[in-house]
């Protein structure tokens, strides 16, 4: 054994640069392997945390991904909206703890407008148990305050006290500037990675108040304009809210909330599990891992032709290696024995330069990640998987050691002390 | 029973198999105890097939081969190759040294495969190192200049030599040479084999050297032909 050791490792020392290029291949992909991994657990607990601590949303009735994906990822528009009396009443639920209305429709160059009001700065969770927590300024005080979200902030531009429009709709050429209301920046928040770095936020009175003068869904005629400093003083009452999230006391109340929510007699309403539907929505869009899986399971396979290739092309001129080794005494099967130990002195070699690399790379790329994308990657969660996939490249190296190995054993028997090449 | 014969082979075939024509026949070949033996044979006489049989490689289907007292017919294939690496040295024609060792890892190579070849050199008070030097400079070999250069940059002759010495590390009973002086010119090939001679009677081993230059023969005690030895003859 020690001989083996000895010689397998002299014998690759002496092919250096193979050597090196095959470790190297194995090691990238193997980074590549437990990388993907790791960004796709990553961006799967970010996509499926996207909203935490959420027990139920309730929208109008309509689907539950459609609901999903206009209340917490603000894409596409709600159908219909709910009644602001049937959020009352809910919100006063004795199962319930805490209720984040919002109400949506309106946006400012293409990013949402969320008209929301204080428990959504208190209750908002993502990310597990991650707050929603302010870079500069304040949550909306007045009724013309607005909270942008970091992405917002940083790609308009904007500072604290910047003035902006808000306009109706939702397409990023919306036509009707609510101009006669301008908005004061009062808070900006820190990058989530959610969709709260793209919305703006502002009070649920702020859109009653873009929208009193309305009629019918049409702006105001002139002379009908209600004046901002009006506005001030005006009690204003929200009518309507596009969706809540809601949290309860206790999740045993959950199905049974539910089913009173959707079988609320007073407005068409549907209840949907935030949890459940992320999955859902994850699903469907998950077959780009696959892809990306896939696309790394190649780049293994040829990692270990590549060995294959660099253990066999250097087997005929090792003829006569092998035959001075039996002629000093060795076995046939050590033979067999030096050359499976080289492929697997490969494999451990490209695993641990894979590993390093790996760590390298996640060490100088998590930082940046987590701010750029808010992608959380998790440079110490080494899993199963990971283990797993080690496994499988070790095992795949030794595999395809065997038939060097094997072609150098059958040669070394024919060919015994006297190597005719 | 012990004889003074190191290689004593009688009415000895080997077939390969699922052939019906035997590639060698000899019914008597015999060398002496610290007999210097040239063995001449053109390639395609068996000659191949000979040594792998006499070193234990291989296993002959009837008759018997004994070295040194021993019928290698009856031990497994794993003792054969045991039995090789304590008792034999080999030389071959040429690329005799593994590339990645270098050259006092080359002459030291048997030792790591027979304990007896070690144990021989330890129990004569010097260290592995120190008798594979003794040897080479032994054979000319310069081993202060040459240790620490890689073995491929040695000269043809230079690697035959350490080649020689590597085969009488440990003082193996048995110096079987396989065309070692078909690469070198006419002058390294008469230094050569005088060395070779020297080393052996100094040792006391038994010399067996494999060649088709018949001219190389007047310098051993004995000179056999192959084709006459092998009934067979013709093509391997």
């Amino acid at each position: 054994m020690k001989e083996v050791i000895l010689l397998s490792f002299k014998s690759l020392l002496n092919r250096k640069v193979t050597t090196a290029l095959t470790v190297f291949t194995i090691a990238l992909s193997m980074v590549l392997l437990l990388g993907i991994e790791r960004v796709r657990k990553g961006t799967k607990e970010s996509f499926e945390s996207t909203v935490s601590r959420v027990d139920l949303i309730v929208g109008a009735r309509g689907g539950s991904i459609n609901l999903l994906l206009y209340s917490v990822f603000r894409i596409g528009d709600a159908t219909n909206n709910l009644s602001y009396e049937s959020y009352r009443e809910f919100a006063k639920h004795e199962e319930v703890a805490w209720t984040i209305p919002i109400s949506l429709g309106d946006s400012h160059k293409g990013y949402r407008v969320v008209g929301t009001n204080e428990s959504y700065f208190e209750h908002y969770r993502y990310a597990g148990s991650k707050t929603i927590r302010f870079s500069q300024g304040q949550r909306f005080a007045g009724l013309f305050d607005v909270v942008l979200g970091a992405d917002v902030a940083q790609k308009l531009d904007y500072k604290l006290g910047d003035r902006i429009t808000l306009s109706h709709g939702t397409s990023r050429a919306a036509f009707q500037e609510h101009k006669d209301k301008p908005f004061v920046i009062s808070g900006i928040l820190e990058k989530t990675g959610t969709p709260v770095d793209q919305s703006l936020h502002v009070s649920l009175e702020a859109i009653e108040a873009l929208h009193v003068d309305w009629r019918n869904g049409a702006p105001p005629r002139k002379g009908e304009e209600v004046s901002g400093e009006k506005l001030q003083k005006m009690e204003l009452q929200p009518h309507a809210i596009t969706a809540f999230f809601v949290r309860l006391k206790s999740k045993i109340g959950i199905f049974q909330v539910q089913r009173e929510v959707n079988e609320y007699e007073e407005e068409a309403l549907s209840a949907i599990l935030p949890g459940v539907s992320l999955k859902q929505l994850w699903q469907t869009l998950g077959g780009a891992e696959k892809v990306l899986r896939v696309v790394s399971f190649f780049v293994f396979v040829v990692s270990l032709v590549s060995m294959l290739i660099a253990l066999l092309t250097t087997l005929n001129e090792r003829r006569r290696e092998m035959a001075i080794l039996r002629s000093v005494g060795a076995r046939a099967k050590f033979i067999f024995g030096l050359l499976i130990f080289e492929a697997g002195l490969l494999a451990l070699l490209g695993v641990l330069s894979g590993l390093s690399l790996l760590y390298l790379g996640l060490w100088v790329a998590q930082p940046i990640l987590e701010l750029k994308l808010g992608l959380n990657v998790g440079l110490y969660d080494f899993s199963a998987t990971d283990f797993y996939y080690i496994f499988i490249i070790f095992v795949g190296a030794l595999v395809v050691g065997l038939f060097p190995a094997w072609s150098a054993y059958r040669k070394s028997l024919s060919d015994g002390l006297v190597v005719r090449l | 029973m012990t004889s003074d014969s190191a290689i004593d082979i009688s009415n000895l075939q080997f077939t390969w198999p699922g052939q019906e024509k035997p590639l060698l026949d000899i019914e008597s070949f015999r060398v002496a105890k610290g007999e210097k033996v040239f063995l001449c044979g053109p390639s395609g006489s068996g000659k191949s097939t000979l040594l792998n049989l006499v070193g234990g490689v291989l296993a002959a289907n009837r008759g018997q081969l004994a070295v040194l007292d021993k019928d290698l017919a009856r031990m497994s294939s794993s003792a054969r190759d045991q039995f090789r690496g304590h008792h034999m040295g080999f030389i071959f024609q040429m690329f005799n040294l593994i590339p990645y060792l270098s050259m006092v890892e080359n002459v030291i190579l048997p030792c790591r495969f027979s304990k007896s070849k070690a144990q021989r050199i330890l129990e004569g008070g010097g260290s592995l190192e120190s008798e594979a030097e003794r040897l080479l400079s032994h054979l000319n070999i310069n081993v202060e200049e040459m240790k620490n250069r890689p073995v491929t940059e040695l000269s043809v002759g230079q690697q035959q030599r350490v080649a020689t010495a590597r085969a009488l590390m440990g003082q193996p009973e048995i110096i079987i040479a396989d065309e070692p002086t078909s690469a070198l010119d006419a002058d390294t090939r008469d230094s050569f084999i005088e060395l070779l001679f020297a080393e052996c009677s100094r040792s006391q081993a038994t010399l067996l050297f494999v060649s088709h230059d018949s001219v190389l023969g007047q310098k051993f005690d004995r000179t056999d032909y192959l084709s006459t030895l092998n009934k067979v003859g013709g093509d391997s």
